[in-house]
């Protein structure tokens, strides 16, 4: 999945994958809060939540670092149990399977990538903005 | 040439701007497991630029790991705080060598005018 780097990374091209790096960390919370409290008839069959993992990503000409998100992968978390005859899901034994999402970290996760996607909004438009002033000096 | 109009500023300008690139690259790795924090010793990169070095080598050398108030369990030592604060502050003493840049621009430019 890593996408290589054609040319010197800039400010800019780091600021532009961290942001797409935390919009996959979004996505992936509000995928698992959608699915919170889903239910399956098997154990197997349950919805995990899923989880991102960022890896850094060195730009050696031009020493800068990247984010990169290597894998998404599945937590397993066991499914929680429940027993319940009459739901139209359940199975033989009268069990239904509900989806191990804990919605408080979910939350949380959410919170923290966007917290993290705005920094560097900032960043990117103090940067710019400097760089504008640069380019506009006789 | 850029060296005798400019004097310091030049290659203080190239510094604060790879400067802010490293910062950024905190910034952005601000959630990636075992990532370490780097900085550019400023005044450290400025001298051995002065001594001859090119502002690139000058700037590489100078680089420090970030020691954190309070490493986190993942390995990451990135501390918004901190990263927020050098980057403003990096970004204000750009502005400032930006205008002490402007201000001989316009001095030359006056004299070339002969106004």
């Amino acid at each position: 999945m890593p996408r290589p780097i054609q040319q010197p990374l800039t400010l800019f091209g780091v600021a532009q994958r961290g942001m797409s790096a935390q919009l996959v960390r979004m996505n992936a919370a509000s995928s698992n809060l959608a699915n919170a409290g889903s239910v399956s008839s098997t154990e197997a069959g349950s919805y995990r939540p899923i989880r991102p993992v960022f890896t850094q990503q060195f730009d050696a000409a031009s020493g800068l670092s990247t984010v990169n998100v290597s894998a998404v992968v599945r937590s397993n978390a066991a499914p929680v149990k429940e027993h319940s005859p009459n739901h139209p899901l359940a199975d033989a034994n009268g069990d239904i399977w509900t989806a191990p999402v804990d919605e408080n970290a979910e939350m949380v996760e959410m919170l923290d990538a966007s917290r993290q996607y705005q920094n560097l909004v900032e960043a990117l438009s103090t940067a710019k903005q400097l760089m504008l002033e640069t380019m506009r000096m006789k | 040439m850029s060296q005798s109009l400019f004097g310091i500023h030049g290659k203080a300008l190239e510094l604060r701007s790879q400067r802010m690139g490293l910062i950024t690259s905190n910034i952005a790795n601000a959630g990636t497991p075992g990532y370490k924090a780097r900085d550019i010793d400023f005044s450290a990169a400025l001298s051995a630029s002065e001594r001859g070095a090119g502002t690139d080598r000058a700037a590489a050398g100078a680089i420090r790991f970030r020691v954190p108030v309070m490493p986190s369990m993942d390995g990451n030592t990135v501390e918004m705080a901190t990263e927020q604060t050098a980057f403003a502050e990096n970004a204000v003493a750009y502005q400032a060598t930006l205008s002490f840049i402007r201000g001989r621009v316009e001095n030359l430019t006056r004299a070339l005018k002969g106004e």
